[in-house]
C-alpha cells in the first residue's frame, strides 16, 4: 500500500490512476492518523514551494512526516515539487524545506533560447545506481515541468541527472528517501517501471 | 536535450470528439476515452482537450467525461473550456489534469491567470490565443471559440499573459485551423520572439515538414495537431494516429 499525502496541492488524480493501473493499492489521504499508519509515503506536488511548506507546517503534517521518514525510515518518494520539498531550501520561497536530502532548489538560469519552465520529455543519465531505477530501458525518457531544479550537496545522493542548459539532479535518493523531478505518473511505461520499483522496495 | 513536444489537440463538443475547419464545420470523430487509449499505446508526448462550446454555452467543465479521460491518460493532459474560477480549476486539477487552458476567461477575467498560477504554479496555466488575420493583414485576437473579436494588440496581449503568470501560450491560427496547409509560421515567430515562455503552434498542420517549419521558422517550442492525428488524410475517414518521428535537426 502506498499512502499518497494530500496536503491540498498535488495532482493526486494522475498518481492514483497510474498506481491503480500497475495494481498497487493506494490510499490518498490528508488524515494524520492514516498517514501515521502508512508503510510507504508518496509526496506529490504541483504548485509553489512556500504554499506547500506552509500547508505541511500548519496542518500538523510536519511532525508526522518527520517521524515516518527520519525515525521509522519508511520509503518516501517525492515527485516534482514533492522532491523539491525534500531539500533544505528553495529560491522560489523563503520557508525552509523538509531538509531530508541535503540539497538546494534553485531557479533555472536563463540560457539563450531555452525557455523556462523546463517543460517536456527529456532523457536522464545515471549518476548512482539505485533500486528506484532498476530495469529501466536505456532510452528512458520522462516528462518534466518545472522552473526550479535541485542540486544535491553530496553527489552520492544523486540517482539521475538531466541537462537543460545546466545539469541538475532529476532523481535523488538518501537511504529511504527518494525524489524525482519528473512526473513518473505521466511518463508512459518508463514512469510505470519506476513506480513499480518504488512499490516493491 | 528536450524533445520538441508533439501534442494532439482534441476538441470536445458535448461528450464527443469533433474536428473543425476554421473553428466551424464540425466532423464527428468518436469517443474521447477510446481515443485516449489509442494515444496511450502510441506513447504521444502530451494530450490537450478543448471543450469548444463550454464558454459559448456558459457550461462548466464536464468533470465526468474529463475524469474518464484522465483515468486513461498516462501522459500530460491539458484541458480548456468553461473554467471560470479557481474553484473550477481545482476540481479539474484534482482528477489528474496537469494544465488548464484559458482563452475566453483569460480575456474577460485576466486575474484568473494569476490566481491559478499563484496556487498551482505558472506551468499549470496555458493561455490560448486565437488569432485571425483581418482584411488588412493585421493579426486580431478572438475569444468564445472564434466568435468574438477583441481589441487587444497581439504582441501586447502575449506579453501581458506571460506577466500575469501564464506558463505557456497555445497560439492558434483560426485561418489555418483544419486546413492542412501548414502553420502560420510568421504568426508563431512574432509571438515566440516577444515572450520567454513556450509557444505551442496550432492550426494548419498537414505534414511532418509543417511541424518542423513551426519550430525552425516559427520558433515554436511545441506543436499541436488536430486533423493530422484524427484523419487518415485530408478529406478521408477517421483514423487516430500520430505522425512518424520528426527529425528536428
Amino acid at each position: 500500500m502506498i499512502t499518497v499525502v494530500d496536503y491540498g496541492l498535488g495532482n493526486l488524480g494522475s498518481i492514483e490512476n497510474m498506481l491503480k493501473r500497475i495494481n498497487v493499492p493506494v490510499n490518498v489521504t490528508s488524515n494524520l492518523s492514516e498517514i501515521k499508519k502508512a508503510s510507504k509515503l508518496l509526496l506529490p506536488g504541483v504548485g509553489k514551494f512556500d504554499a506547500a511548506m506552509n500547508r505541511i507546517n500548519d496542518s500538523g503534517l510536519r511532525d508526522v512526516l518527520d517521524e515516518k521518514a527520519l525515525n521509522e525510515k519508511i520509503p518516501v518518494l517525492g515527485i516534482c515539487l514533492g522532491m523539491q520539498l525534500l531539500t533544505c531550501s528553495s529560491e522560489e520561497g523563503g520557508v525552509p524545506g523538509l531538509g531530508w536530502i541535503k540539497a538546494t532548489t534553485k531557479k533555472f538560469p536563463v540560457f539563450g533560447d531555452l525557455k523556462v519552465p523546463h517543460m517536456g520529455w527529456n532523457v536522464v543519465d545515471v549518476s548512482n545506481d539505485n533500486v528506484l531505477i532498476q530495469s529501466l530501458p536505456k532510452d528512458s525518457r520522462f516528462y518534466f515541468v518545472h522552473s526550479y531544479c535541485v542540486h544535491v550537496h553530496d553527489s552520492k545522493h544523486s540517482i539521475l541527472k538531466t541537462k537543460y542548459g545546466i545539469e541538475f539532479d532529476s532523481a535523488v535518493g538518501h537511504g529511504n528517501v527518494f525524489g524525482t523531478q519528473f512526473h513518473p505518473e505521466k511518463s508512459h511505461k518508463f514512469g510505470m517501471q519506476l513506480l513499480r520499483n518504488f512499490a516493491s522496495i | 536535450m528536450l524533445r520538441t513536444r508533439v501534442i494532439p489537440c482534441l476538441l470536445l463538443r458535448n461528450e464527443s470528439l469533433v474536428k473543425t475547419v476554421q473553428f466551424g464545420k464540425f466532423t464527428y470523430i468518436g469517443d474521447p476515452c477510446n481515443t485516449v487509449r489509442i494515444f496511450n499505446e502510441l506513447e504521444v508526448d502530451e494530450l490537450m482537450f478543448l471543450d469548444i462550446t463550454a464558454s459559448s454555452e456558459k457550461r462548466p467543465p464536464n468533470i465526468k467525461v474529463l475524469s474518464d479521460i484522465a483515468n486513461e491518460c498516462f501522459m500530460p493532459l491539458s484541458y480548456g473550456g468553461g473554467v471560470k474560477s479557481l474553484e473550477m480549476a481545482k476540481s479539474v486539477f484534482e482528477i489528474g489534469v496537469e494544465k488548464i487552458v484559458l482563452n475566453t476567461q483569460a480575456i474577460t477575467n485576466p486575474e484568473l491567470i494569476t490566481e491559478i498560477a499563484s496556487v498551482y504554479g505558472n506551468q499549470s496555466v496555458v493561455v490560448s490565443i486565437d488569432v485571425k488575420k483581418n482584411m488588412f493583414g493585421k493579426y486580431t485576437v478572438w475569444s468564445h471559440a472564434g466568435k468574438r473579436r477583441h481589441h487587444l494588440e497581439l504582441v501586447e496581449w502575449a506579453k501581458k499573459v506571460e506577466l500575469l503568470g501564464a506558463g505557456e501560450i497555445l497560439l492558434t491560427s483560426i485561418d489555418r485551423e483544419g486546413t492542412w496547409i501548414g502553420y502560420d509560421t510568421e504568426l508563431t515567430r512574432i509571438v515566440a520572439d516577444s515572450v520567454t515562455i513556450p509557444v505551442v503552434a496550432n492550426g494548419g498542420a498537414g505534414t511532418v515538414s509543417h511541424l518542423k517549419e513551426a519550430v525552425v521558422a516559427g520558433g515554436a517550442s511545441a506543436v499541436a495537431l488536430g486533423s493530422m492525428v484524427v484523419f487518415q488524410k485530408k478529406g478521408m475517414g477517421v483514423l487516430v494516429n500520430v505522425p512518424d518521428q520528426v527529425n528536428w535537426d
